[in-house]
This record gives structure tokens, sequence and C-alpha cells, in this order.
């Protein structure tokens, strides 16, 4: 019974072992969760430029001439009349509003989209969309075709254009090109997880390597190094992105986890649109606040928040910010004590208390 | 992955010295600091306080993770390493002396022998190495 047995490696495993990367096994992979320190990881993509590689991840293609009406009814955000070139993040919904996943999807033309999702849910959202599609347009899974680097940092932009061209620094975020990369067509979209400038290259397995390669090669002077999975969860946590599975999950919705700006009620029926219009109207009894540590300790995922003795929640996830040199969190809090300036107490594993505050979001502002 | 013969051990990761007749030192082995990665602060019990074999009386943070600390004999803590205070990665350089975590007055001898010898600690870790294949 070996958990991680069957763990696969992505195209780049090599290359990671090759740059000292501790490996462990990750949504079926083999991912870096580090490199040089995930403190030192976090403060490169924050200062200059680092290098992910998040091949694990799902790729998905609707297509077909009733394209638009499928993805516009299994998303709750507005994917399908926004113009060709656009990215839109959005929640793919229950019909009683939990979240199946979150994702993005790419307008690549009026009766075509690219969809990328979380690495845990590869196989459930296939599953969801071809049930939901109805066989009214086609449904094709691209992960095995695909590789991923994003590429992330305030130097990132700069290390784009040296790769593909400088009409790249004029592309505004959320927005994604094709290009030509040693003869081998890649999706360059201005989209990632860390708050930075930058984008996420999609690209064809076998031309993962060269490009990861030349990255690396054309960075050098800009400080590029590749970045592991811990710092990934520092960096999106500083900018309150939600992690599925952890802070989002199909027993939450986008109104209580503070992603109604992802839904368009008024873009026609979808998916879960009652729930959350119903939850709306008479507000969510709980929502997901992003908090700060004012003492010793640091929250984790499933530690019970307090106010007084009462229990009004569970922290969703949590860690030492690295740029502010404190512990933060994110946690589902019922409503009062869910405004910004509550004060909160987390339940440390029952062996100490904590007092923190409930914060305006982002907890680090780019 | 480095296990002093001479320490004994638990399943949960400690270590543990003898000193003197009664008294032993507790920390956290190489294997421990290795899956945690870089930690960033540590809570410890206070000198004086009484511990019970088997429930946690601390907790290491990691830049990732947070892991308990159990008393692996039951006693009163003696000691504290205060050098951790400023400097809690020194578990991650040095697990087996540098960064031990408390000194303890065992109450019941009998429960120093009833821990892992190196060897078969040796054997968990190999297991626990097949698991993730």
């Amino acid at each position: 019974m070996t958990a991680h047995g069957d763990a696969r490696k992505t195209f780049l495993y090599d290359e990671h072992v090759k740059a000292g990367g501790k490996m462990v096994p990750f949504a079926g992979y083999w991912m870096p969760v580090q490199f040089e320190g995930i403190a030192a990881e976090h403060h490169r993509v924050r200062t200059k430029v680092g290098l992910f590689d998040v091949s694990h991840m799902g790729e998905v293609l609707f297509r077909g001439p009733r394209a638009l009406s499928v993805v516009q009814r299994i998303t709750t955000n507005n994917v399908g009349t926004v113009s060709p070139g656009k990215a839109v993040y959005t929640p793919v919904c229950l019909p009683t509003g939990g979240i199946v996943d979150d994702m993005i999807f790419y307008k690549v033309s009026d009766t075509e989209w690219f969809v990328c999702v979380n690495a845990s849910n590869k196989d459930k959202d296939y599953q969801w969309f071809v049930r939901q599609a109805e066989g009214e347009c086609e449904v094709l899974d691209l992960s095995e075709q695909y590789s991923q680097v994003a590429v992330q940092g305030p130097n990132a932009p700069a290390l784009l254009a040296r790769v593909f061209g400088d009409d790249v620094l004029a592309m505004k975020p959320f927005t994604f090109v094709k290009k030509d990369f040693q003869g081998a067509e890649v999706i360059l979209a201005t989209t990632g997880y860390t708050g930075e400038k930058g984008g996420e290259v999609y690209v064809p397995n076998a031309a993962v390597v060269a490009l990861w390669q030349e990255l690396m090669q054309k960075g050098e002077d800009l400080g590029v190094a590749p970045i592991g999975l811990g710092a990934r969860d520092s960096l999106r946590l500083e900018m309150k992105y939600c992690l599925y599975g952890n802070d989002i999950d199909e027993t939450t919705t986008p109104v209580e986890a503070g992603l109604s700006w992802t839904v368009k009620f008024d873009k026609g029926d979808f998916v879960g649109r009652d729930v959350l219009v119903r939850q709306r109207d008479e507000g969510a009894s709980r929502s997901l606040v992003a908090f700060v540590v004012e003492g010793k300790g640091i929250p984790r995922h499933g530690y019970p928040v307090l106010v007084g003795d009462l229990e009004v929640g569970h922290v969703t996830s949590g860690t030492l910010s690295p740029t502010l040199g404190i512990a933060v969190g994110m946690a589902y809090v019922a409503r009062p004590h869910d405004e910004i300036g509550s004060r909160i107490t987390i339940d440390i594993k029952g062996m100490r208390k904590v007092e923190a505050r409930v914060v305006q979001s982002p907890l680090v502002k780019r | 992955m480095s296990v002093p013969k001479d320490y004994r051990y638990t399943d949960s990761h400690e270590w543990v010295r003898i000193e003197e007749d009664n008294v032993v030192t507790i920390g956290i082995t190489d294997y421990a600091q290795e899956k945690l990665g870089d930690i960033v602060s540590i809570d410890l019990p206070r000198v004086g306080d009484e511990v019970e074999r088997g429930e946690p009386i601390g907790m290491i943070d990691s830049q990732k993770a947070s892991t308990e600390v159990f008393a692996p004999v039951s006693g009163v803590v003696l000691e504290v390493n205060e050098l951790l205070n400023d400097d809690p990665a020194v578990i991650n350089t040095d697990p087996y002396e540098e960064g031990w975590l408390v000194r303890i007055e065992v109450e019941d001898l009998e429960q120093i022998d009833e821990l892992q010898s190196a060897d078969d600690y040796e054997e968990l870790l190999g297991k626990l190495d097949d698991e993730e294949g």
C-alpha cells in the first residue's frame, strides 16, 4: 500500500533534481517543494523573478458552435461574451452552490475555450464538464499534452520579452496570445498565482525542457531561479488567493469565499445560481476572511476560531508571511465576527490560544 | 539520515538521550527536521511543568507546516533550550546536539526501556521510505 508509489514525474523532473529541488509527492506528481529555501524563494519572486513548474495542472478544451452556452452554464463568471484573447478566473459550482473547482477560462474564439484546472481535481472536473455539456460541444482533456511554466516577479515581463518578443510588454493582465517557441505553439498568458507581474506559459511537453532552460539562461542577470510549491503557497496566501481543498471546496460557495466578484448574476442562468442569489440577498452566514496573528504561533488548516469561548469558525490556510514577518491566515468566520477589525482567537491544537485580527485583503499590497 | 546509536526513539520522531540516572534530554530526529524544512519558531513547555508520556508538550513551526512534540516519557521539565528562541533553525542544522528541546526528570525509569532502539527506529524509517516509493 504505497500511497505515493505511483506518483508521476513532470517533464521537468530532472531539471529540478539537478537544481537541488526537494521533491515531494503532490496531487499525484513528484513536485519540488523547495530549492534554496521557502523564504528566500518567496522574496526572490517578490523582488526579482522565479520559475514555477506547474505541469501537474490540467488543461481542457471546449469547442463547437454551441460551446458558448455550455461554458456560460457551468461557470459563475462571464467567460463567454468577453473578447477572444481574454482570460477569466471563475468558480464552477454544483447546483448547491458548492465549488467543484476554481479555474481560468481562456477565450480563444467564439467557439473555443481553453481551460486550466487544479491538478487535484483534473479527473473530477473533466467528468463534470462532459456531463454538463450533454453532448452540446466537444470537451477534450489536453492534460497529457501540455506542460506549464509560470514566470512570476517584477522582472518577469522583461524575461518573457527576451524569450517571446517585446510585444509581450504591452500585454494587459489576464490576456493571452499564441506564440511560437522553437516550432512549438505555446499559449502565453498574463495570469498567475502570486500577485506579481508575469505570466503562465502552456507548452507542449516536448518543448518544455528547452523553454525552461532558455528562461533560466536568459534570466540569469535578472535574478531568476526555480521556485517550489512551498513559496507558491506563501505567495498566494499573502494575496488571499484561494487554494482549492484548503479554502474552498464543495461545501463552500463563492459568496462565502469572498468570490462574489466572480459571480455574474445577470449573465443568464448557470449551475448554482439559485443558491448564490439567495446568499447574496440574505447575506451568507459566514465568510472567508484574512487575518493577522498578534502573538506567537502559526495558524494552520483546521484550527478552530473562537470569540470568547464560542467557536465561530475555522482556519483554512496559515503561514508565517515572509514579506510581513508575522503569522497570517485565512478562515471562515461566522457573521458578525467576519468584519474588518474583528478580534478573533485561534486555538492552536488545543495547546494555546493566540489573538488575531480580521484585516483587509490582500495581506500584502502589490 | 543520521540516527545516533546511543539514543532512544519514538514512533513520532522524538529522540531521548539518557544523561544521568533519571534525567533525559529530548529532541526531534534528523528525519523529522528534514520533513519539516526550515524551522521558524517553537513553542516549548516551561521549567517545572509536569508532562505526561504521549501528550503534546510543544509545537515546532516550519515555513510550510507545524508539528506537535510529544513527551516520550512522563516527568518534570528541568531545563528548556533557550538558544532556540533566538535561532530555532538550529534544530535543522544540529537536531541531536545543539538543537535539543527540553530536559526532563523521568518519573518512571521503565518508560525509558520501552522506547525504541536506534536499530528499531531505522527499521521504521526504512518502512516510511518504502511507502513514499
